[in-house]
């Protein structure tokens, strides 16, 4: 069952061209992630996704609601988490939990949401003595004290070092674990790589990737490369013959060669039954950061350079 | 859910949230020093200088002390109002905290509510002891009870309006309290803060009843003297709650 459908999503600000034309379907109890440069258009797509901005044209589906018409019970059953989202830097930690709890239908207890957060010898602390992690984990309370179906966490861990990046991953895979929809932006490739089961990549307010990360990997990022000395001699076609293999470059004494994830195995064999041994072996597969190169012809972070927001 | 069910969620939200912000209030005074704080211990002060105890000349009988309260009560209304009021506004609109409140089943303007009620409340009690202490010092007190009540209910609105005009304009905290203040040093002075109306040169005296401060203090004195507010005085103020309401909902941006 979708959770979110996105169709033909457009969104301008004056001559600015903020989204282009997105289209995205999220599943229920995933982690998806909304992948893509500074500027892509990723928090204007989420913010009409939770009804905070009326779209141009397109249709937005979330759970059987219209955002745009019907935000009052999409707010009950989504909890969003956005950038620079600060509280009052005097509002206590329990206080900002009790809150917003009293503002939805059916909230967790604020007790218990601080104890599985690790806030709970916190609760009487002010917002403003918080460091970065546990400001992230009050906002991410916030956005799950309603109970919510589906949660929209936008750029979560940025900013953040990197055991709290790591603890805040946890919560995030708790939250799946226990069926909440969760919808990620998220410009970095390793925390997409690492959470999401799908991906949607994004540039200049397009979709121009979407899966698994790995299948985008392997699909868009070049394939899996490997290079290695040979102890014996060996003629190209025993390698350029296996089906998994796409080609081979010689460079000196090392055979480099692209191809399919299980070209690895399938030349390692190869050599065996030849009675030659690869030395000095280096395997690299294709990344996410390679499959945005292939498919959008400018590299992830150059692209966060200028470009509609 | 009922309707019912959800009208007493709806109240419970809101007694929490005024709880909350009254908190806040508490634990960053900058309202509650100069808007109740500062008029307080003027009276006190004024009311111990024997000098304030003497006619002031042409006010129709009144001591510098009496043509002093209405001019006190002001200040509590223009520090509440243009400074108490939209600071935290603007500050909640800077850090994010009505965009996060725009995600959830309640509206930011319910946190613009909560801090109309928390401010009027100061307001109250600082009008009140205003009152009491001078009254305490021997001041004389608006005698024509109806014309004060209405004068003040219309001063309110003016400053408070035009507070929420600084909220709206206003894109930083850092903003909206340097333009708070900005309006509240000249509007205190055509209230009469540093030159009470009697006194002021002519020229001064006729600008200042056009000016929102000077309406409400010259309203505010008739009453003293004990007579109803003349009508220019209630309908500039009017006319300015009117603009400036206008102005506010017209402008204000919750993002």
């Amino acid at each position: 069952m979708s959770v979110v459908t996105v169709e033909g999503l457009r969104k301008t600000y004056g001559d600015l061209v903020a989204v282009r034309d997105i289209d995205l379907a999220v599943e229920a109890g995933e982690v998806f992630g909304i992948l893509g440069p500074n500027g892509a258009g990723k928090t204007t797509t989420v913010e009409c996704v939770a009804g905070l901005r009326a779209p141009d044209a397109g249709r937005i589906e979330v759970l059987g609601l219209d955002p745009a018409t019907d935000s009052d019970r999409l707010h009950e059953q989504v909890g969003v988490q956005q950038q620079q989202g600060a509280l009052p830097p005097k509002l206590r930690v329990g206080e900002a939990l009790e809150l917003y709890a009293g503002f939805y239908r059916d909230a967790e207890d604020p007790r218990r949401l601080a104890a599985t957060l690790g806030l709970t010898d916190r609760w009487d602390a002010p917002y403003r003595v918080l460091s970065g992690g546990q400001k992230q984990r009050v906002s991410i309370a916030l956005a799950l004290v309603g109970r919510p179906r589906l949660a929209i966490l936008d750029e979560l861990t940025t900013g953040l070092d990197p055991a709290a990046r790591r603890e805040t991953w946890g919560l995030i895979r708790s939250m799946r674990d226990q069926g909440v929809t969760v919808v990620l932006v998220t410009h970095s490739m390793e925390e997409a790589g690492e959470l999401c089961d799908r991906v949607a990549l994004i540039d200049h307010g397009r979709v121009v990737a979407a899966g698994t990360p790995a299948r985008l990997a392997h699909e868009h990022g070049g394939g899996t490369r490997m290079s290695f000395r040979p102890t014996g001699t060996i003629e190209d076609a025993v390698l350029t013959g296996l089906p998994s293999v796409r080609r081979v470059v010689r460079d000196g004494d090392r055979i480099a060669v692209t191809g399919d994830p299980e070209a690895v195995v399938d030349v390692v064999l190869a050599l065996d039954r030849v009675g030659v041994r690869p030395a000095d072996l280096e395997v690299a597969s294709g990344t996410l950061d390679d499959a945005f190169l292939a498919l959008t012809g400018h590299r992830f972070h150059e692209a966060e350079d200028g470009g509609p927001r | 859910m009922s309707a019912t069910g959800t009208v007493a969620r709806h109240r419970g939200a809101f007694r929490r949230l005024l709880a909350v912000e009254a908190r806040l209030a508490w634990r960053e005074p900058v309202a509650l020093v100069w808007g109740v704080g500062l008029p307080v211990v003027l009276v006190l002060i004024f009311g111990n200088i024997s000098a304030f105890r003497e006619v002031l000349p042409g006010s129709g009988g009144l001591t510098v002390l009496d043509a002093y309260l209405p001019v006190l009560v002001m200040v509590v209304l223009a520090m509440l109002g243009l400074v108490g009021l939209p600071v935290p506004l603007a500050t909640y609109r800077e850090l994010g905290v009505l965009r996060r409140m725009s995600t959830t089943p309640v509206h930011p303007s319910w946190v613009l509510g909560a801090q109309l009620v928390v401010n009027l409340a100061m307001a109250a009690v600082a009008v009140a002891l205003v009152l009491g202490v001078g009254m305490a010092l021997g001041a004389q007190l608006p005698s024509q009870a109806l014309g004060f009540a209405l004068a003040l209910v219309l001063a309110t609105a003016t400053l408070f309006t035009l507070g929420l005009c600084v909220a709206a304009m206003a894109r930083t905290a850092r903003a909206a309290a340097a333009v708070g203040n900005a309006l509240f040093f000249p509007l205190a002075f055509f209230g009469g803060l540093w030159l009470p109306q009697p006194v002021m040169p002519e020229v001064l005296q006729r600008i200042s009843g056009y000016t929102p401060t000077g309406a409400a203090v010259q309203a505010m004195t008739s009453t003293v003297q004990g007579s109803f507010p003349s009508l220019a005085s209630l309908l500039v103020m009017g006319g300015y709650a009117v603009v400036f309401a206008v102005v506010a909902v017209r402008t204000f941006r919750w993002e």
